[in-house]
């Protein structure tokens, strides 16, 4: 493959979704032998533009030009399949009831014949061993049974795999989101080799240090059109977020807050089931205490835990308040997908609107409408149904069904997944404003940036806590160190 | 205003029904006509009762489904019947009964399906065999008659009108109330659209599954109670045709069976259009293999034309 060669041009792209106009005009360019960087706030087009690209949404105007040829008017996903443009989605495309093998071979149809499943299984695990070393998946595991981080990992080595047509161009859209450091440091790297080998990718990202040191050209969107597009050098992070049009908040305003003393009694307290020294996860009212480590080293049950013990009596948990959960994974723990966006916030306040035996439509509307302006959803109309919002967006609308709740306690599963910067400074303060007014916040994130919004942190490995570190002793290193390293303590 | 209706998706099968009574009334040259319609209606009637409890079934989601009405029907009409003995003071306790036995096998099916973890296909239809089994064992399959007010009030009309069928239409738009306007509506909805979303949401999913397969057992008994009064008398067989008829008003009446998303005005569409097909195809006088063979064929045309629902994106 020769660098420098122009894989795929878009020339005045338009495409709208009713009211929404979500791209307008846009023109987009991508050679052989570079990465390109995609950043812009929730809504900004990104994964529009995307779909275009990948075939899966055909444009109302403007032309797909592949290798110099105009496909404007067979574009699809075949064709960009068959020219070497793979994508992977934020929105997972594997089937869950199919094993890992399996659905390689369901990308891959020339695997036939005898001996498909075991040619099918090779080809992944090879690219798996190729992209993260040390993965622990089997070709013969079942998709619905590993968590969102494998499952994004094999949605990722999938992509990059080849049989009979080579792989020109990957478009990675928030790749990372379900990916803990260390895997998303091996990703990276191995974008920068596919790269340097004469590939290209596009990368779409929130986070914008990834963009910054991965990409080697950096393209803004907002309001769906390209307001930017220079080398990654001449950027930084500042003037990244400036040019996505938010204003670069004191990166460092959350250190301000200052660690209260954990005096009284907790309202949540909880032990993993394999814990065997005596340590514990405690909460007290009004603190922001955050689940640390790498990716599915059993936070996740740990919420899960504390959020059953508010239901029923647990012998790994017990909470004091009623508790509401954010989840990580929206499409299948979170969203409902035949709801308005008003619904789907108010699904967890009902009992309070209920006058005599029927729920107020008229309480539910209010509630919608104050949230839909309080964290600024991007609809012109909560009765829409909520798939019409982008992903971030859709993640807006269920911290608003926590925060809404009467909860006094809430549980975050590394709810920030796909939201970008601005939405994220938001939902911190709000996180923080709610706390002062005495709600506990019990937060699993894979981003060190958010643990600097914690009272305390407890660091997960293996299921167990190995480390309990209060807001004054937490530091990258500490948490880095104890990820990897069992402590004795 | 109009568009918005013509999106319905049981509006289908109201227009399906009223096109094959047209059919019909063509080929009689528009006689009887208005008895065909009080026929329809007295008919639809208990169509619609287990429509109503299998409809919430199925809104529950995949793999939820009731397949224990018949012998519910068949349990409780002939545990009234023998109980009433004919005599209308008794009614009110026949009644009663009737219903506590629907609440029992709805108890008893949720039982098999949370408890011993039976997919609710296999378990509903074992405990049918179990239901009517007990059926056999308590009236010995005799013939008992309803008391005469019972059998009055399940046949009377005014002005060609079953008062029973306005009575469930009643049923069924306060049905719709509570599927629509209270928590337990939405909350069913909520686990039919996902069943993991919806417990993180908080909504208590196995008490709902739990009133859900209760709920319909206690519509079945229901309708097995006014129809043993209807027919004049209970029978082993008189649920027979209620398994697929409940099945087949819901999914015609256009309740997505991928759960979430209900819909009772249709119950009504489609039951009338049903029994409605039979009544043309007999007017026809075409051959059983026929008839069976155009039934079908006009079921499949109408859940495709009511069916093209678009997702959006």
């Amino acid at each position: 493959m020769s660098m420098g060669e122009r894989i795929v041009s878009l020339d005045g792209v338009d495409k709208s979704f009713g009211a929404v106009h979500a791209l307008a005009g846009v023109d987009l360019a991508c050679d052989s032998g570079e990465c390109l960087g995609l950043v812009g706030h929730n809504g900004a087009g990104k994964s529009t533009l995307m779909h275009v690209l990948a075939g899966t949404l055909r444009p109302d105007r403007g032309r797909i030009l592949v290798s110099g040829d105009d496909l404007t008017r067979s574009y699809d996903v075949a064709v960009a399949q068959s020219r070497g443009i793979r994508c992977v989605f934020q929105e997972l495309s594997l089937c869950p009831n199919l094993t890992v093998a399996e659905n390689a071979r369901v990308f891959h149809a020339s695997l036939r014949g005898l001996g498909w499943r075991r040619r099918a299984g090779k080809l992944i695990l090879d690219k798996l061993d190729e992209i993260f070393p040390g993965h622990s998946i089997a070709p013969g595991d079942v998709v619905g049974d590993l968590g969102i981080a494998r499952r994004q990992m094999v949605e990722i080595a999938r992509a990059f795999s080849v049989t009979d047509t080579p792989v020109k161009l990957v478009i990675l859209d928030e790749p990372t989101s379900s990916l803990d450091a260390v895997l998303a440091g091996q990703l990276l790297d191995f974008v920068k080799r596919f790269v340097a080998a004469g590939g290209a990718v596009i990368l779409i990202s929130h986070l914008l240090g990834e963009i910054l040191d991965t990409a080697s050209r950096v393209i803004v969107m907002r309001d769906g059109k390209v307001v930017a597009g220079r080398p990654a050098a001449e950027f930084t992070r500042d003037s990244l977020v400036a040019a996505m049009g938010s204003v670069a908040k004191g990166a460092d305003e959350s250190s301000a807050r200052t660690a209260k003393g954990r005096e009284g009694a907790p309202v949540a307290r909880a032990r993993p089931a394999g814990q065997r020294n005596g340590a514990e996860l405690v909460a007290h009212r009004g603190e922001v205490v955050g689940l640390a480590g790498l990716g599915g080293q059993g936070q996740t049950e740990m919420l899960r835990a504390l959020f059953a013990a508010a239901r029923r009596r647990s012998r790994e948990a017990s909470v004091r308040e009623p508790v509401a959960l954010v989840a990580g994974d929206r499409q299948t723990d979170g969203i409902f997908p035949l709801w308005s966006i008003e619904k789907n916030i108010t699904i967890a306040s009902l009992r309070r609107m209920v006058r005599g035996l029927l729920v107020d439509p008229r309480q539910e509307a209010v509630m919608a409408e104050t949230w839909r302006e309080k964290i600024n959803i991007r609809t012109p109309d909560v009765g829409n149904n909520i798939l019409s919002l982008s992903g971030g967006n859709q993640q807006k609308a269920l911290f608003a069904r926590a925060l809404g709740s009467v909860a006094g306690i809430v549980l975050m599963d590394d709810p920030m997944r796909g939201v970008d910067i601005g939405t994220k400074q938001e939902v911190y303060g709000m996180i923080r404003a709610e706390a002062e007014a005495g709600r506990t916040f019990i937060w699993y994130t894979t981003e060190m940036d958010e643990l600097k919004n914690c009272d305390h942190v407890y660091v997960f490995r293996n299921g167990r806590i190995v480390a309990d570190l209060a807001r004054d002793e937490l530091t990258e290193e500490k948490v880095l160190h104890t990820s990897f390293t069992e402590e004795a303590a | 205003m109009i568009r918005d209706v013509l999106r319905k998706p049981w509006l289908w099968s109201f227009v399906a029904a009223f096109l094959v009574w047209l059919a019909t009334m063509a080929f009689t040259g528009f006689k009887g006509g208005g008895e065909l319609i009080s026929a329809a209606l007295t008919f639809a009637t208990f169509f619609v009762i287990v429509g109503i409890g299998q409809m919430f079934v199925f809104t529950l989601g995949p793999g939820n489904v009731d397949l224990s009405i018949p012998a519910t029907m068949t349990l409780a009409g002939s545990v009234a019947m023998k109980l009433m003995d004919t005599q209308d003071s008794m009614i009110v306790i026949g009644l009663l009964v009737a219903l506590v036995i629907g609440v029992g096998v709805g108890i008893f099916n949720y039982i098999l399906i949370l408890g011993l973890r039976i997919p609710p296909i296999i378990a509903t239809l074992s405990s049918s065999f179990v239901i009517l089994s007990a059926a056999i064992a308590y009236g010995r399959g005799l013939r008992i008659k309803p008391p005469p007010l019972l059998a009055e009030f399940t046949t009377v009309q005014v002005a060609g009108i079953p008062v029973l069928a306005i009575a469930v239409v009643i049923l069924a738009a306060l049905m719709g109330v509570v599927l629509h306007r209270t928590i337990y509506g939405r909350s069913v909805t909520a686990i039919g659209q996902s069943i993991r979303a919806a417990g993180f949401a908080g909504v208590p999913v196995e008490r709902i599954r739990f009133l859900t397969y209760v709920l319909s057992a206690v519509l079945a008994a229901l309708c097995g109670y006014l129809f043993s009064g209807f027919s004049g008398g209970s029978s082993l067989s008189m649920g027979e045709q209620y398994l697929l008829a409940s099945i087949a008003v819901v999914v015609i009446g256009g309740t997505s069976v991928a759960g979430g998303n209900g819909n009772l005005p249709g119950l009504w569409g489609a039951a009338l259009f049903l029994f409605l097909v039979q009544s043309m195809l007999n007017t026809y006088q075409l051959s059983a293999g026929l008839r069976y063979l155009a039934t079908g064929l006009i079921i499949i045309a109408v859940i495709t034309a009511a069916g093209g629902q678009k997702t959006l994106r």
